[in-house]
C-alpha cells in the first residue's frame, strides 16, 4: 500500500466524516443566523432521529422480513424526519421563543437544559445500553481506485451533497429562502415587508431538524450503533465546523464541515509524521482545535463569515 | 429588614427544610463514619454495597455485575440467611452508579460508607476503583472488585483492597504470549483507548512483545467515547501488521472490528477482558469473528457449576451473562463466608477474615495473596465464531 | 439593595446582622450535616469549591463579558500543579528530583497553593492573548478548544517524559497540613472532635469567603468598572481610555487564579487526580451555575453554585427512599430522575427568570417603593 494510496484513503475518510458534520452544522448555522442562538440541543435531535429510525426499522423488519436494505433505510428516514421536525418545533415554541429578547446567555442555558432533558427521555424510552443499528446496506468493501469504501459511506457523501445543493437552491431561489435571508438580516424590517418572522423561524428550525434526522440515520448506519448519548460529540464537532466556516453563513457551514472532517482524518493519519514522532494520534483532537484556533485568529469571523458588529 | 436579607433568610430556611426531610433512615444506621464500631443493623440486615456504572457505555456491564451480586444475595437469603450467634440476618445489596467516572465513584463510596455497609463489591472500572479504594481503606471497609484488572489497585498498600479476577500484568502477558505462540505474530499494531484500563493493559502487552522480538509497527490512540476509527485504521493498514491489539471496552471494540473489516484489513484483533462479551458480538455485526479476547478468570462456562449459573441467571434476569457477573456473585459469597468465620459484623474483623479466605466458589478456588490479588489467577482465551464466544484455553 | 433605608445606621445594623447570621450558619453547618451523614459534609465541601470556581468564571463571563467554555482547564492546572508538588509521582519518575528531595516532595500549602494559582493565571493569560479580537461565539469555541486541549495533554503526557501519568492519574497526594494538623485525620479542637471532612469544609469555606471578598473589592474598583465597560461596549470603553487588551488579559488571568486555587484544594481533598474529572461538561456546569444564579451578581453566583452542587446530591439521597415510601418500589431510577429534574430546573428557571434567580439590581431604575424624588433619570439597563 503506497503512501499515496493511504493519503487518498484518508481523504476519503475525511470526506465521509465531513459530509456528516456539514449536514449537522447547517442546522446550527441556520438557527444562529436567524435568532442568534447556539442550539445546544441540536445534537440530541440527531440522536432522537437515529433512535426513532432504529425502532421503526426494527418494526418494519418484523412486519416485512424480506424488505431490502434500501427500502428500510428510506422508511427509517421518513419516520425520523417528522419526529425530529415536530420535536424541534416544540422546543422552539416552548423553550426558545419566550427568550428571544432575554440576555444572551439565557437561551444557551435553556438549550443545555433541553439537551439534558432529551438525553434523559431517550434513556427512559430506549434504555441506557448501546443499541445496534442494523446493517442495512452491504458492508462488503468496494474498491474505488486506491480507496476502500462501503455502500453506506458512498451514500453518506452522495446524500449530503444532494441535500446541500438542494438547500442552497432553496435559500437562493425560493420565497421561503428569501424570507429566511431577510429575517436573518433584519427581522423587523422583514416583518414590515410582509414576512412572518415566527413562521420563518419555525421553518428554519424545521429544516435544521430534518437535516439532523437524516444525519442521525446516516451516522447510526455508518457506525452501526445508537444510544442516548450519541448526539453530544457530533453536535460539538458540527458546532466547531459551523464556527470554522463562519457561523450564520450557510455555505460556510458546508465548507467548515467538510474541512473539519478532512482535518480530523488527515490529522489523525499524519500527525506523527508532521511532528516527527513527538505527537501521535492521541493528539488528533488537539490538532483539529489548533487548526481551528489558527483559522480564527487569522480570520476572526470564520472562513466565510462576514465581519460582525463589534457588540459581543 | 432589607429585601436581600429576607431572601437570604428564606434560602437558609429552605435549605434546612431540604436537608431535614427524607434523611432519617440513613441517620439511624450511619455510625460517625469510619472506625471499627459494631454497626447497629436494624431489622437484622447485612448491608453489602455494590458500585458499578449503570449509565454510559459500560452500563450493560455494570448491570451485569449488580445482577450477579443480587443473585447471590437472593440465594443466600432463600437458603436461610446468615446466622450469627442467635440472630438470623438477611443480605441486602445497596447498589450505586458511578457512571465510570472517578469522582462519582468517590461520592458513591462515601455514601456507602456512611450508610453502614460492612463490605463493598466493586467497582467495575479501574479508574473508579482506585480512588474509591482510599475511601474504603480510611473507613476500614473491605472492597472486593469483580472486574478491576489494573495492577495499581492492589499496589497502593491498602489491606482492604481485594479482587477475585487476575490483574493486567497477568492478562497482558497471556495476551502477548498468545499472539506470539498461537497467532504467530511477527509484527503488531497496538491501539488503546487512553483510559487507565486500556492503556495499562496494552503497555504490558507491548513490553512482553518487545521482549520477545516482535516489532510494534504502529501505536495508535483513540478515546472511550469515539466511534470513528477509520483514520487510525487506515494508517495501520498501510503498515500491514500480523495482529492488531486493542486495549479498551466492548462498546468501542465492536464498531472498531466492523470498520477493520470494512477497510479490508485482514489482521485478527486481539483484545482484553473488557471486550469479551456478547455485547461486542452484537455491536461488531459481521466483523465480530476477527476477535480473540482474554478473560481475567476461569472460563465459567466450562466449570462444573458454570452452566447451572448461566441458566439461573438467564431465568432470573432474562439476558445472558455479559462478563463479570459470576465474579460479583462469588465476591458476595466470599464476604458472607468471611462474616461467618469472623462471627461478627465488625468491619475490621471482616476485613481480616477476607484476607484469610479459602473458599471454593463458582469461579474456582479463591484465596488472596498479601497484596489482595487472587492466588493462581487464571486467564482464559476466547475466539468469536459463528456469533458465539468459543473457549480456547486457560493459562494460570 | 432595592429598598434604600433612609437611615445609614439602620443599613449598617442590618448588614451586620445578616453577616453574623450567615457566619453562624456556615460555622454550624458541618456539625449539623455530620449528624445527617458525612456524605453531606463532603457535598458542602464540594459546594464551597464550586463557589470559588463560579466566582472565578463570573469574573470572566459576568464582569468582563467574555464567554469562556473551557474554564475547567484552569481548575485542572491548579489540581495537577498541587498533585505534582505533593505526591510521590515526580520523585518516582525523575531520579534527579528524587536525589534533590530525598524525603519526597511535600511542598507545604502556603507555597503550593500560590504556585498553583500563579501557574493557572499564566495559562489564563496564555489563553487570553491570542483571542483578544474574537467575539461572542467564536471566543466560546476557542476557549472550549483550549479546555479540551489541556485535558488531552493531561491525558497523554506520560510519554516521552512522564509528567502527568496519563490516564492513570496521580495518586497518593498529600492532604492539607496546617502546622501539626493533618487534615486526613480527625482532630480535637476546642473540645470538639472534627473529622477530616469537616476540616476540609472549614478550609474551603474560608477560602471561598476570601474569594468573595476579593470579588466584591474588584467589582467596585477601577478594574471592575473597566470590565463592565468593555462588557457593555468595547469601542466606547476604548474611547474612554481603557486599555482593553490589558483589562481582558487581567480578566482571564484573575479568573484563572480562582480556578487554580480551587483546583489545588480539590487535589488535596481527593488525594487523586485524573483527566476524567476535567471534562467539557464540568465547564458547562459551572457556566450554568453562574447564569442560573444571576450573571455578574456575586450573591446570585454563590446561590447558583450552591444550588447546582447540592441539589443533585440531595436528590441522590432522597429520591430513592421517597419512592420507596410512596410506591413501595423504585419506579423511576434515581439517576434518571436526577438528570430529568436537573434539565427541567435549568429550562424552567431560565424561562421564568432569564436574568437568573438573583440578578444584579438594575442601576438607574427607580425602585417602586422609593419616595418620588426630583430628578430620577430613567436609564433602562
Amino acid at each position: 500500500m503506497g503512501s499515496l494510496d493511504t493519503f487518498v484513503q484518508q481523504v476519503f475518510n475525511g470526506l465521509v466524516l465531513g459530509s456528516l458534520y456539514a449536514l449537522i452544522a447547517l442546522g446550527y448555522t441556520m438557527v444562529y443566523g436567524i435568532v442568534n442562538l447556539i442550539n445546544f440541543a441540536h445534537g440530541d435531535v440527531l440522536m432522537v432521529g437515529a433512535l426513532t429510525a432504529l425502532s421503526v426499522i426494527a418494526l418494519a423488519q418484523a412486519m416485512a422480513p424480506g424488505a431490502s436494505g434500501w427500502v428500510l433505510m428510506i422508511v427509517g428516514m421518513l419516520a425520523a424526519i417528522p419526529v425530529c421536525v415536530l420535536l424541534s418545533l416544540l422546543i422552539e415554541r416552548v423553550a426558545y421563543r419566550p427568550l428571544r429578547n432575554a440576555p444572551r446567555l439565557a437561551p444557551l442555558i435553556t438549550a443545555i437544559g433541553v439537551s439534558i432533558l432529551l438525553q434523559t427521555l431517550a434513556m427512559i424510552i430506549w434504555g441506557r445500553n448501546h443499541l445496534t443499528f442494523p446493517q442495512l446496506l452491504s458492508s462488503e468493501p468496494i474498491t474505488i481506485g486506491p480507496a476502500t469504501a462501503t455502500a453506506t459511506k458512498l451514500l453518506v457523501i452522495a446524500l449530503s451533497a444532494i441535500i446541500m445543493v438542494a438547500l442552497l437552491l432553496l435559500v437562493q431561489y425560493t420565497r421561503l429562502g428569501r424570507a429566511m435571508r431577510a429575517t436573518a438580516e433584519n427581522a423587523r424590517v422583514a416583518a414590515l415587508m410582509g414576512v412572518n418572522p415566527n413562521a420563518v423561524i419555525a421553518a428554519t428550525f424545521a429544516i435544521g431538524a430534518a437535516l439532523a434526522a437524516v444525519a442521525g440515520v446516516m451516522y447510526a448506519s455508518l457506525y452501526s450503533v445508537a444510544h442516548f448519548y450519541m448526539g453530544f460529540i457530533p453536535g460539538l464537532k458540527a458546532f466547531t465546523a459551523a464556527v470554522l466556516g463562519g457561523i450564520g453563513n450557510i455555505p460556510g457551514a458546508m465548507l467548515g464541515g467538510i474541512l473539519l472532517g478532512l482535518i480530523e482524518a488527515l490529522g489523525a493519519g499524519y500527525i506523527d509524521q508532521i511532528s516527527n514522532g513527538v505527537f501521535g494520534s492521541n493528539y488528533q483532537d488537539v490538532f483539529a482545535f489548533i487548526v481551528l484556533c489558527a483559522v480564527l485568529i487569522l480570520r476572526p469571523s470564520g472562513l466565510l463569515g462576514e465581519r460582525v458588529a463589534d457588540r459581543a | 429588614m432589607t429585601t436581600w436579607m429576607k431572601s437570604a433568610a428564606t434560602i437558609v430556611m429552605a435549605a434546612t427544610a431540604l436537608l431535614g426531610c427524607g434523611h432519617k433512615e440513613e441517620a439511624a444506621t450511619a455510625g460517625a463514619g469510619g472506625g471499627t464500631q459494631l454497626l447497629a443493623q436494624g431489622g437484622n440486615v447485612i448491608r453489602i454495597g455494590h458500585v458499578a456504572p449503570l449509565s454510559g457505555g459500560d452500563a450493560h456491564l455494570g448491570k451485569d455485575n449488580e445482577n450477579g451480586a443480587r443473585l447471590a444475595a437472593d440465594e443466600i437469603n432463600a437458603s436461610g440467611g446468615v446466622r450469627l450467634g442467635d440472630k438470623i440476618y438477611r443480605v441486602e445489596i445497596l447498589g450505586e452508579d458511578d457512571k465510570s467516572d472517578p469522582r462519582e465513584g468517590t461520592l458513591a463510596a462515601q455514601k456507602l460508607v456512611d450508610a453502614g455497609v460492612v463490605a463493598v463489591v466493586g467497582h467495575l472500572n479501574s479508574g473508579s476503583s482506585i480512588p474509591a479504594s482510599k475511601i474504603y481503606n480510611d473507613a476500614g471497609v473491605v472492597q472486593i472488585s469483580p472486574s478491576t484488572t489494573a495492577a495499581k489497585y492492589t499496589e497502593q498498600g491498602f489491606n482492604t483492597a481485594f479482587r477475585v479476577v487476575a490483574n493486567d500484568n497477568q492478562q497482558g502477558t497471556a495476551m502477548a504470549e498468545y499472539a506470539i505462540n498461537n497467532l504467530k505474530a511477527k509484527s503488531v499494531a497496538i491501539i488503546d483507548d487512553r483510559t487507565a484500563y486500556g492503556q495499562g493493559l496494552v503497555d504490558v502487552v507491548e513490553h512482553v512483545l518487545k521482549d520477545h522480538g516482535v516489532s510494534v509497527v504502529g501505536r495508535e490512540y483513540t478515546n472511550n467515547k469515539a466511534s470513528d476509527f477509520n483514520a487510525i485504521l487506515t494508517k495501520i493498514r498501510a503498515r500491514q501488521p500480523d495482529v492488531i491489539v486493542y486495549g479498551g471496552m466492548d462498546d468501542t471494540a465492536g464498531p472498531m472490528a466492523k470498520q477493520i473489516r470494512q477497510l479490508g484489513i485482514k489482521a485478527p484483533l486481539l483484545a482484553g477482558d473488557g471486550t469479551c462479551s456478547p455485547e461486542f458480538i452484537k455491536l461488531a455485526g459481521d466483523g465480530a469473528d476477527i476477535l480473540t479476547c482474554s478473560r481475567a478468570g476461569e472460563a465459567v462456562e466450562k466449570l462444573p457449576k458454570g452452566a447451572q449459573f448461566m441458566a439461573k441467571y438467564k431465568a432470573k434476569f432474562g439476558t445472558d451473562v455479559q462478563i463479570y457477573a459470576p465474579y460479583a456473585y462469588d465476591a458476595v459469597y466470599v464476604i458472607v463466608d468471611a462474616i461467618r468465620r469472623a462471627g461478627s459484623l465488625d468491619r475490621a474483623a471482616i476485613a481480616a477474615a477476607v484476607a484469610k479466605t479459602d473458599y471454593d466458589g463458582l469461579t474456582g478456588h479463591i484465596s488472596f495473596d498479601s497484596k489482595g490479588d487472587i492466588k493462581n489467577g487464571a486467564i482464559s482465551m476466547f475466539h468469536v465464531e459463528g456469533g458465539q464466544l468459543n473457549y480456547l484455553s486457560t493459562t494460570r | 439593595m432595592n429598598s434604600v433605608p433612609l437611615n445609614l445606621h439602620q443599613h449598617r445594623r442590618s448588614a451586620l446582622l445578616a453577616t453574623t447570621l450567615i457566619a453562624l450558619v456556615l460555622l454550624v453547618l458541618p456539625l449539623v450535616a455530620q449528624w445527617l451523614g458525612p456524605a453531606w459534609v463532603r457535598t458542602f465541601a464540594f459546594a464551597a469549591l464550586y463557589v470559588m470556581l463560579a466566582l472565578g468564571l463570573n469574573i470572566v463571563v459576568g464582569f468582563a463579558g467574555l464567554l469562556d467554555l473551557g474554564y475547567i482547564a484552569f481548575y485542572a492546572v491548579g489540581a495537577y500543579t498541587f498533585a505534582l508538588l505533593a505526591s510521590p509521582h515526580l520523585t518516582e519518575n525523575f531520579p534527579s528530583i528524587a536525589q534533590a528531595f530525598p524525603g519526597g516532595l511535600h511542598v507545604p500549602i502556603w507555597a503550593s497553593i500560590p504556585l498553583g494559582a500563579a501557574i493557572a493565571a499564566g495559562f489564563g493569560v496564555l489563553l487570553g492573548a491570542p483571542v483578544l479580537k474574537l467575539r461572542g461565539d467564536y471566543l466560546a469555541i476557542v476557549t472550549l478548544g483550549f479546555g479540551e486541549i489541556i485535558r488531552i495533554f493531561l491525558n497523554n503526557l506520560n510519554e516521552p517524559i512522564n509528567l502527568t501519568n496519563g490516564p492513570q492519574g496521580i495518586t497518593l497526594i498529600d492532604p492539607v497540613r496546617l502546622g501539626p494538623l493533618r487534615f486526613d485525620h480527625t482532630v480535637s479542637l476546642l473540645g470538639l472532635q472534627l473529622t477530616s471532612l469537616q476540616l476540609y469544609y472549614y478550609l474551603f469555606t474560608v477560602l471561598a469567603l476570601l474569594c468573595v471578598l476579593v470579588c466584591v473589592r474588584l467589582q467596585d474598583s477601577r478594574i471592575g468598572r473597566a470590565w463592565m465597560a468593555i462588557r457593555e461596549d468595547e469601542i466606547a470603553a476604548k474611547a474612554m481610555g481603557i486599555n482593553v487588551r490589558n483589562i481582558k488579559l487581567l480578566a482571564f488571568g484573575l479568573g484563572a487564579t480562582f480556578g487554580g486555587v480551587s483546583g489545588s484544594m480539590f487535589a488535596a481533598f481527593q488525594g487523586f487526580v485524573s483527566p476524567e474529572s476535567f471534562s467539557l461538561m464540568e465547564s458547562v456546569i459551572v457556566l450554568s451555575m453562574i447564569v442560573l444564579g444571576g450573571l455578574g451578581h456575586i450573591p446570585g453566583v454563590i446561590l447558583g453554585a450552591v444550588m447546582l452542587s447540592v441539589f443533585p446530591e440531595f436528590l441522590r439521597h432522597t429520591v430513592g427512599p421517597l419512592q420507596m415510601q410512596l410506591f413501595g418500589r423504585i419506579v423511576v431510577d434515581t439517576e434518571v430522575l436526577r438528570m430529568l429534574l436537573y434539565g427541567v430546573a435549568l429550562v424552567i428557571i431560565m424561562l421564568y427568570r432569564p436574568k437568573g434567580l438573583w440578578p444584579a439590581p438594575q442601576h438607574g431604575v427607580a425602585p417602586a417603593s422609593a419616595p418620588p424624588s426630583a430628578a430620577q433619570p430613567q436609564t433602562g439597563a
